[in-house]
């Protein structure tokens, strides 16, 4: 039941936040301040994120197969590579060490 | 007649091609196929994700079907399986998901649509279709663009996830095929492109220690929320910084007297000018 509130709620303020952008007027979220919040905040979001499922499993730190994955992605955005290939990267690298005991 | 045909085509060869009208059709289909499958098949790794965070199929479903922003549904599935609670789990997904609102503002103005349509085109609003829709030159194919995106991507997204929630079982361990790794791939592969300039650099640097040192010590989900206050914080200093030693010293301000932020997609900003321009 709470994994269901958890889509509800998800899906409702995801939907809203949507619909909000492409129906406010023009100028009502443009000002600068909002604007720049608005695109530093995905940035701190992302950078958490990516580094909490990296090296986190629950509330526990750790190093993993999974570190070298993630590290080879990001070789792989270096190199300008297509989303696809930087997913499969990473689950392949990751796989790849885990199998040779990492 | 060879002599002939030869004169022929040199004569006409110097006359200037005609001014390209608009970008053809058939390249911004390209494009946004492009985009569309490429981004679409990778629901197959939220699909197994999800399911092995522990979601049943219909939930995994209802996530890929109903939020439809990429992002946000690793981030709460991530923070379900970590045992947070729903509220803070879908705090989590909603403050990421709280950019497609910008990307709305940008893409009302290029699309132009009307208000009957906009309920259903909001939910196609994310960072793909923004991306293809704001790099058209006109509205003909800004509004191609998107509707190619979006329908492509949410096809192939929702598919793709039912196959990746139905293999998942399937597979086995996910872990041992290092499926685990997707999310925090598509988290990268997201914020590659976000991570810009040195106010953006610090912020994320700033956002990944606060995850980091609070992981430990707050409940599953709070970490990543507190870590979101690295953006204002640095807006904050930033914003001192700039009132104390005047706007032509701050490193975000390249040209004198240019001191617009760059939200999502610089060539953004450029496109709503031009059609602004072009409807005046």
């Amino acid at each position: 039941m709470t994994v269901w509130i958890a889509i509800a709620l998800t899906a409702v303020g995801c939907y809203l936040v949507k619909y909000l952008g492409l129906s406010a007027p023009a100028g009502v979220l443009e000002r600068p301040l909002v604007k720049r919040l608005a695109a530093l905040l995905p940035v701190a979001l992302l950078a958490a994120l990516t580094a909490q499922e990296t090296f986190s499993d629950g509330p526990h730190l750790m190093l993993d197969a999974k570190a070298a994955g993630v590290a080879a992605a990001a070789v792989a955005l270096v190199l300008r590579a297509p989303f696809l290939l930087v997913v499969g990267v990473a689950v392949a690298v990751t796989a790849g060490v885990r199998a040779l005991g990492g | 007649m060879a002599e002939q045909t030869e004169i022929r085509t040199t004569e006409r060869a110097p006359a200037p091609p005609p001014a390209p009208p608009a970008k053809p059709d058939s390249a911004v289909i390209r494009d946004a196929l492009g985009v569309g499958i490429a981004v679409g098949l990778s629901g197959f790794a939220f699909g197994v994700t999800s399911a092995g965070a522990g979601l049943g199929l219909l939930q995994t479903c209802a996530l890929s079907l109903l939020v439809f922003t990429g992002a946000s549904q690793f981030a709460l599935v991530g923070a379900l399986a970590a045992g947070g609670n729903p509220f803070t789990a879908a705090a989590g997904a909603f403050f990421l998901g709280a950019r497609n609102a910008f990307y709305g503002l940008r893409l009302s103005a290029v699309l132009g649509y009307r208000a009957r349509v906009r309920p259903f085109a909001a939910h196609w609003v994310i960072d793909e279709t923004s991306a293809v829709t704001l790099a058209q030159p006109d509205r003909r194919s800004a509004r191609l663009g998107f509707t190619v995106t979006g329908l492509t991507l949410y096809v192939l997204w929702n598919l793709t996830t039912l196959v990746g929630a139905l293999g998942a079982g399937a597979l086995g361990d996910t872990d041992a095929w290092g499926l685990d790794a997707a999310g925090p791939a598509v988290f990268l592969a997201l914020l590659a492109p976000m991570v810009k300039d040195t106010v953006e650099r610090v912020a994320a640097g700033l956002a990944v220690v606060l995850v980091m040192v609070t992981l430990p010590l707050l409940p599953t989900g709070v970490p990543v929320l507190v870590a979101a206050l690295a953006a204002p914080a640095v807006l904050l200093v930033q914003g001192r910084r700039e009132r104390a030693t005047g706007a032509e010293e701050t490193p975000r301000t390249p040209r004198a007297g240019t001191a617009a932020p760059h939200a999502p997609g610089d060539q953004a900003e450029e496109l709503r000018h031009t059609t602004e321009e072009d409807r005046a």
